[in-house]
């Protein structure tokens, strides 16, 4: 067991999406009165730890302790529950697919996204909290600061901002067409949630596209979709059924436009962004060091 | 002439009707001493929403105190109404389940530090509903494009369902129909119209006004089917100088209710209060209410009361009964036809979940609709304020002396307390609870030998 808390190598974008999410959580505790305890924390990330090591041994696999943290962060981020099981529930669910739902050695849905959606779709012991992450704009550029890091670091930069760049394409396009104020779409994209859907989940190297090409299909049409899901059927859970969707039409896009499959521990690719030339662009990302 | 538009959903203000506290109360979680209900507030509107699905029924209670004849409002509907689908209800609902919902003020009574004591329950009864009476007639299309879905006379009200192709034609409508529309009112209709929402205008019909008896206008409901679970704040907020507010109340089956757009935040609760609270509870409550809502940067919903519709604890009013809520729109009680679906009597378990939300409101910090959403949080949730009264008897013993000793930290701890969810100066609550007998003195210990031998201790 010692061997796997060998000295951190920093390439590994985890270790950065670990420090993200763990800051986030703490500012949601200490400042946005989170509801989730410590007991349902620690139950949360046993379960994550349990399940990630039994899917290890039974497919002879090293055990890895950065997914199932992650996916414990990401649970205790964006799902509540008055009770403990619900949330353990959810944790065995998403650790649990990504061992059991596998294509091409790859696995279909982003574990703690999967664990959201079954939770949300079928029971009422667990719910989402999106408006709890209010609207502060601070917050909201703090995690997008630190997801673009990450991103950067897993080659996955493009993803986040393609999603938001068209989600909030869309949002002011509503505001225009209904002749809104724009404080109204504003509104809509400085929640936190929405940017931390973003910057740690949508954009998880192993779910998205290989290709460039396919991230921006993937990315673009998971914001048409979240979108239509809150606008037009009025389901306020909407992007994380968008994501779940897609990520199970994921494996066609990748078939269609074959890319290097994405390992942990490689180094940031330059990030291209498929935008149309002139469309503001990120920062070129500093050299890796 | 023009009538004055009430220019807004649910710009009305609350609904007097005092439900006053008839005896003492409740047990261990304290004895209950006062409420703070929605009448503090100047332009308090109160809105019951009933949910389950895409069922909904929404309760708007009116306060309008001007000329009858100048009354009119305009409320977005989502769908166009049938005559069934209107009603008007008694105001006195809303009233308790205000009441019922309402921030409380507790009281204990510290133990004799050498013994033990106990207290006893107390509740209140509410008022029943009354029917009213349902007319209707129909009307076509009018050439500037509003077509007038369906018109009804509902109690003291004269209704008219409108659809509209455009928000000039609308506004022209209403102006040549004698409303007057504030400035900035067309393009919010223009908004509403283009998400293909209706909009349900109703004045007061003083014939059956005066047949009513009543001096006050009673609560308007609409029951409709609709996926958006949402209440229209944005014409309310159009011309409005200052903030308004809202209590909004849900009734749902599966849990808590929370707004999917804007923050909804805890209202703190459960602190222990100076005892001179007890006599401003009410001002006490507005300055908490006013500081947290800063607190949020004027962006949050604040939940006031979360809990079963069965019971209450400490009760500032007794539950609803069954007819209460059936008449607000919560169809499934009483059903007793589903197999399964058993109501003991005593202490019946309702299926009834009540979110009381409380928000102050304007365009700048919240320009866009409430949207909610309904959570499977059963847990309760309750704004409390506690008065520990002292031990005022003549105990003695060692651990009254401890115990005496320690009263000047715990009302200190009270007067921070208060001036942290106030914002009142500390020195101030200082002064007013040495006065009131909350001092800060150190009692003066006696030595441990005056107590061996009492007053007979001298000499013989």
């Amino acid at each position: 067991m010692l061997r796997t808390f060998t000295p951190p190598q920093l390439s590994d974008a985890r270790y950065f999406q670990i420090a993200g999410q763990a800051a986030i959580l703490a500012i949601g505790l200490l400042l946005r009165e989170f509801e989730i305890t410590p007991i349902q924390i620690g139950a949360v990330l046993a379960t994550c730890f349990a399940v990630q090591w039994l899917g290890s041994t039974l497919n002879a696999m090293r055990f890895d302790w950065r997914s199932p943290l992650i996916t414990t962060l990401s649970l205790s981020l964006l799902l509540r529950s008055d009770g403990v099981w619900p949330l353990m529930l959810a944790a065995m669910i998403a650790i649990g697919s990504k061992f059991a739902i596998r294509l091409y050695g790859k696995h279909i849905f982003n574990p703690a996204n999967a664990g959201i959606v079954a939770m949300l779709l079928f029971t009422d012991a667990a719910w989402t909290t999106t408006g709890q992450w209010g609207t502060a704009l601070w917050f909201a550029i703090f995690i997008a600061i630190a997801g673009s890091v990450v991103t950067w670091r897993a080659s996955r930069l493009d993803v986040p901002l393609i999603f938001l760049g068209a989600y909030a394409a869309l949002v002011f396009g509503r505001a225009l067409y209904l002749g809104d104020p724009l404080s109204i779409p504003l509104l809509r994209l400085e929640n936190g949630a929405l940017i931390l859907f973003a910057f740690f989940m949508i954009s998880d190297p192993k779910t998205t596209p290989d290709s460039a090409t396919g991230r921006t299909i993937f990315a673009v049409a998971a914001a048409a979709l979240a979108f239509v899901l809150q606008f037009n059927f009025f389901i306020a859970d909407g992007l994380f059924y968008a994501l779940f969707a897609l990520t199970l039409v994921r494996p066609l896009i990748d078939w269609l436009n074959p890319g290097s499959r994405y390992e942990w521990g490689t180094p940031p690719a330059p990030v291209r962004l498929a935008l149309p030339s002139g469309a503001p662009a990120h920062p070129r990302p500093a050299p890796a060091e | 002439m023009n009538r004055k538009l009430r220019n807004a959903l649910f710009a009305a203000t609350a609904v007097v009707s005092a439900t006053s506290v008839a005896g003492g109360a409740v047990a261990f979680c304290g004895f209950y001493v006062a409420k703070a209900d929605t009448k503090l507030f100047n332009k308090a509107s109160k809105v019951a929403i009933m949910r389950d699905g895409e069922r909904t029924v929404i309760t708007m209670a009116n306060d309008y105190k001007g000329d009858l004849k100048e009354f009119a409002i305009v409320v977005p509907v989502p769908v166009v109404l049938e005559e069934g689908q209107i009603h008007v209800t008694d105001s006195a609902i809303l009233d308790h389940l205000d009441a019922y919902t309402a921030p409380r003020l507790v009281e204990y009574f510290d133990e004799d530090p050498c013994r033990q004591y106990r207290y006893d329950e107390m509740a209140m009864a509410a008022p029943a509903a009354e029917s009213i009476t349902v007319t209707a007639r129909k009307r076509g299309v009018d050439s500037l494009g509003v077509t007038i879905e369906a018109e009804y006379t509902v109690g003291e009200y004269d209704i008219q369902i409108l659809s509209a192709k455009e928000s000039g034609g609308l506004a022209e409508f209403l102006k040549q129909n004698g409303y007057k529309l504030p400035d900035g009112a067309e393009e919010t209709l223009a908004s509403y119209i283009r998400q293909n929402i209706k909009f349900f205008v109703a004045k007061v019909n003083l014939e059956e006004q005066a047949a009513t008896g009543l001096k006050y206008l009673r609560p308007l409901q609409v029951a409709f089917e609709d996926k958006r679970f949402m209440l229209p704040i944005r014409l309310g907020t159009v011309n409005a100088d200052g903030k308004q507010e809202l209590f909004a109340f849900m009734l749902t089956r599966k849990g808590r209710v929370e707004t999917v757009n804007y923050r909804t935040v805890k209202l703190p609760s459960d602190m222990d209060v100076p005892l001179y609270v007890k006599d401003n509870f009410g001002t006490f409550y507005k300055a908490m209410f006013e500081r947290s809502v800063e607190r949020e940067g004027e962006r949050a919903v604040f939940l006031e009361y979360a809990w079963d519709m069965s019971w209450c604890d400490p009760c500032a009013a007794d539950p609803l009964s069954d007819e209460e809520l059936k008449e607000l729109g919560v169809y499934w009680i009483g059903d007793t036809s589903q197999p399964g679906q058993r109501i003991a009597p005593g202490n019946p378990a309702r299926d009834v979940f009540v979110t009381r939300l409380h928000v102050s409101y304007d365009a700048e910090h919240f320009p866009e609709d409430l949207m909610f959403k309904e959570t499977g949080d059963r847990s309760n949730f309750q704004g409390r304020y506690v008065l520990r009264h002292p031990y005022k008897g003549d105990a003695q013993c060692e651990a009254a002396d401890a115990y005496r000793a320690s009263l000047p930290e715990r009302y200190e701890g009270e007067a921070q307390t208060l001036a942290r969810l106030t914002g009142w100066e500390i020195d101030k609550i200082r002064e007013r609870m040495a006065k009131g007998g909350q001092s800060f003195e150190t009692p003066k210990k006696d030595s441990w030998w005056k107590r061996l031998w009492g007053n007979d201790s001298k000499d013989g």
